[in-house]
């Protein structure tokens, strides 16, 4: 093992998970105000109705798909009796239906966000950083989906790429596994980590605030006035910086 | 019965000139940041007319408010909780900017900068959302005092069934100001909307709010409200609205609309209200007996029955008196002369109107009014210019029955109080007829056109006795575990306060605390240095 392998495979990882942990404890105190989706809906209707549900409805599957392929182990798929070949096809298929529904989303919204200057105003620096990686992972994602398994040979990155991420987590990252991965899952990989790296500094932030709370809380909520807090000396009552903010 | 509290507004719409200085101030008080700039939380709209956003009262289109299922139970109009997190990323019913306008400012630098030239230079528009040229289209109040009026004022909605009656040539127009803020309402569609839980009722006041912290900018209270008086700053991605001035409230001021009414239109005071009592009434069948509905969720501060259980839910006693005072309460249920915009939207508004009447007299002066004639009276209001169902249509459901009611109320007034100024004997018949006293109709007129400062705005201050403590927190000259301690501005920070350290105060300007083992101590800061130092050290007993 290389020390560019222990870089990319075990130092890169940890820390974008460390940066997105503490990013997202840091961003939870200091800018509630910054945590929102900052839909553009208002600006722009006529794309955002295709592009918006066909992105965000294809991730959650593409989630999904990675969550069955990565996080299960194949020892689980096998003892539930799912032989190879269903996985396989079940999982080029299943994928290529999100990939679809993702790469047709996502490129729907990219035209919007760069065409539409009513919406490309509303684009912050690091919003940009955000959307080239989600780019980058999305199209890498999709090649090897429908590129290697639906119509390639083929490839069983559950004995390679899964075993080193699951590694990771338990402490025991197998590098020898991913290192000899194809490099298409390599940067695909490592792009992710990079999205996790920057995500508590951006608008993605709102994906953990899917309100399913109002699926069971009552209609009309009451609160009854609470003094706020004084605000610190010489900031004018902001206790925080929008990030990526240019006012 | 649970008695709460909600302060409300009625508008007095015969004052209202147009003058949009309400919304003028209010913009400049609220809505003059980046991002807000189509955002007026108060606007006046002239009727017939479009209204902001246009069409926003049609409610097929737009799915605002609320509605009753096949089985008689209340739900929201855009659909159930399900579908509205299904459609998270793509909101149907949003009405999107151009529905507003697009905001503008001039190019002014260029009026200064421009070279010596035989033309006159020119700003141009440009936009406020991407600085770019443009041609401004729409803006608020483009329909203003009937302006292109065969466009916009016949695409109003309330004109529906009405087509006949209402023609838009210039001897046959006729219109009226409707100034409009939130609603506050009882029953908010737009709280109940919000996926997020950031949209909220203050208990207090029943002043209807967004917390701005924890608004996640999923923009259903905005399709939410049928009024569509929520707005999307799309600067900061974040639900804003009227906020009823509440910092002015709370400090017993009207609010600043109300403050600055040039034709001292609005008042502003306490209602108590029966909160079990809402949703029974918001669910009224027909739309017609909306209007009784919600004044039987009203309760009378006269009542001593009703004054005994709004002390038992805690409310102030000083609020219950303002209660007793308010001059919307009076206009509303004692006098029945304040009417709700739009109750079939089932929201149950607390922003009323006393429907207008001064296009009559014009028409009556026309048709020979004469005043002694108490029948000629009322039926100058059936040839009124403004249509009897078209105010109907706002205010009522479309029951004309009500509108006409107030308006001979109206008229009764104008006439006793011209009889009572010529000193001409008070016409009993007549007020029996509306069936109010000699002395319901003046104070019905001291209300309405005497209206002083003080009878317009009766607004209790909130009781915030305790968070002057607050201020302590950046500047805790006291010792640790006295003031500045007591701040309880977090829960996690309510813990009562020491009791004060035994034994009399030291001299030499320091003071005493208890430290975390429980011992008295004396604190160095602001010790002058010459006193005795108490505990300054430890005294050995730990060990």
């Amino acid at each position: 093992m290389s020390s560019w392998d222990l870089w990319w495979w075990v130092i890169l990882p940890y820390l974008a998970l460390v940066t997105f942990v503490v990013g997202h404890v840091w961003r939870w105190r200091y800018d509630q105000f910054g945590w929102t989706s900052r839909s553009t809906q208002l600006q722009e209707r006529r794309l955002l109705k295709w592009g918006g549900p066909l992105f965000h409805y294809g991730t959650f599957a593409a989630i999904a798909g990675h969550v069955m392929g990565i996080l299960i182990p194949e020892s689980f798929t096998r003892w539930l009796g799912v032989p190879e070949g269903t996985y396989r096809w079940f999982s080029s298929i299943g994928g290529t239906v999100a990939a679809l529904a993702v790469a047709l989303g996502v490129a729907i919204l990219a035209f919007r966000r760069t065409a539409v200057p009513r919406v490309r105003a509303t684009t912050s620096p690091v919003d940009w950083v955000a959307l080239v990686l989600l780019a980058i992972v999305i199209v890498l994602g999709i090649v090897p989906t429908m590129g290697v398994n639906l119509f390639g040979a083929g490839y069983d990155y559950r004995r390679s790429v899964a075993l080193w991420f699951r590694g990771l987590f338990a402490g025991a990252p197998d590098v020898a596994a991913i290192s000899h991965a194809p490099l298409i899952y390599q940067v695909h990989a490592t792009a992710a980590w990079a999205i996790l790296a920057v995500w508590p500094f951006t608008r993605l932030v709102h994906a953990w605030s899917i309100p399913l709370w109002y699926l069971w809380r009552p209609f009309v909520l009451y609160r009854s006035r609470v003094p706020a807090h004084p605000t610190e000396p010489g900031t004018s009552g902001r206790r925080w910086r929008r990030i990526g903010a240019r006012y | 019965m649970r008695v709460m509290a909600q302060v409300a507004m009625v508008m007095n719409l015969d004052k209202c000139i147009g003058c949009h200085t309400c919304s003028v101030t209010c913009k400049q008080t609220w809505t003059n940041r980046p991002g807000s700039e189509y955002v007026w939380f108060n606007n006046v709209e002239t009727k017939p007319g479009t209204g902001y956003p246009r069409r926003y009262e049609d409610q097929e289109k737009w799915k605002g408010g609320w509605t009753l299922n096949r089985r008689g139970g209340l739900t929201l109009k855009a659909g159930g909780r399900v579908r509205k997190l299904l459609g998270l990323f793509y909101n149907p019913d949003l009405p999107s900017l151009d529905d507003f306008y697009e905001p503008w400012t001039y190019d002014y630098q260029s009026l200064t900068t421009a070279p010596l030239s035989d033309s006159f230079p020119s700003a141009r528009p440009k936009s406020q959302l991407t600085g770019r040229d443009m041609r401004p289209v729409h803006g608020p109040n483009w329909d203003d005092d009937l302006a292109g009026a065969a466009e916009y004022a016949i695409a109003d909605p309330n004109l529906e069934g009405l087509s006949e009656q209402v023609r838009m040539e210039f001897e046959h127009a006729f219109m009226f100001y409707l100034p409009r803020i939130c609603e506050h309402c009882l029953n908010p569609s737009c709280v109940a909307s919000c996926p997020s839980g950031a949209m909220y009722k203050r208990e207090e006041d029943g002043i209807v709010l967004v917390d701005q912290d924890r608004c996640r900018g999923w923009r259903f209270c905005v399709s939410g409200c049928p009024y569509k008086k929520v707005y999307f700053n799309h600067r900061t991605g974040k639900a804003e609205k009227c906020t009823f001035c509440y910092p002015r409230i709370e400090a017993g001021q009207p609010t600043i609309c109300s403050e600055t009414c040039v034709g001292r239109l609005r008042h502003l005071g306490v209602m108590l209200y029966d909160a079990d009592a809402v949703l029974g009434a918001a669910s009224a069948k027909d739309e017609k007996d909306l209007y009784e509905a919600q004044l039987s969720v009203f309760l009378d501060p006269e009542d001593p029955g009703v004054r005994a259980a709004a002390e038992r839910d805690g409310i102030a006693h000083d609020w219950i008196e303002a209660a007793r005072r308010s001059p919307v309460y009076a206009l509303i249920k004692k006098h029945r002369v304040a009417l709700p915009l739009h109750p079939e939207y089932r929201t149950m508004p607390m922003v009323w109107y006393v429907p207008p009447l001064s296009p009559v007299t014009d028409a009556v002066h026309a048709t020979g009014y004469h005043d002694d004639d108490p029948d000629r009276v009322f039926a100058a209001i059936d040839a009124l210019r403004v249509p009897m169902e078209y105010l109907a249509n706002l205010f009522t459901a479309g029951d004309t029955a009500v509108v006409e009611g107030v308006l001979r109320k109206l008229t009764a007034m104008r006439a006793h109080m011209r009889a009572l100024q010529l000193g001409d004997p008070p016409d009993r018949a007549l007020l029996g007829q509306v069936g109010a006293s000699a002395e319901d109709i003046e104070d019905l007129y001291r209300l309405l056109a005497i209206a002083k400062y003080d009878d317009r705005y009766v607004v209790p201050r909130v009781h915030a006795e305790g968070s002057g403590a607050l201020m302590a927190q950046h500047c805790s000259l006291d010792y640790p575990g006295g003031v500045a301690d007591l701040a309880a501005h977090d829960e996690d920070q309510r813990v009562a306060a020491p009791p004060p350290p035994p034994g009399p105060a030291p001299s030499g300007g320091g003071s005493r605390f208890r430290d975390s083992d429980g011992r008295v101590r004396f604190n160095l800061l602001g010790w002058n240095g010459s006193g005795p130092v108490p505990g300054l050290f430890d005294d050995g007993s730990g060990r």
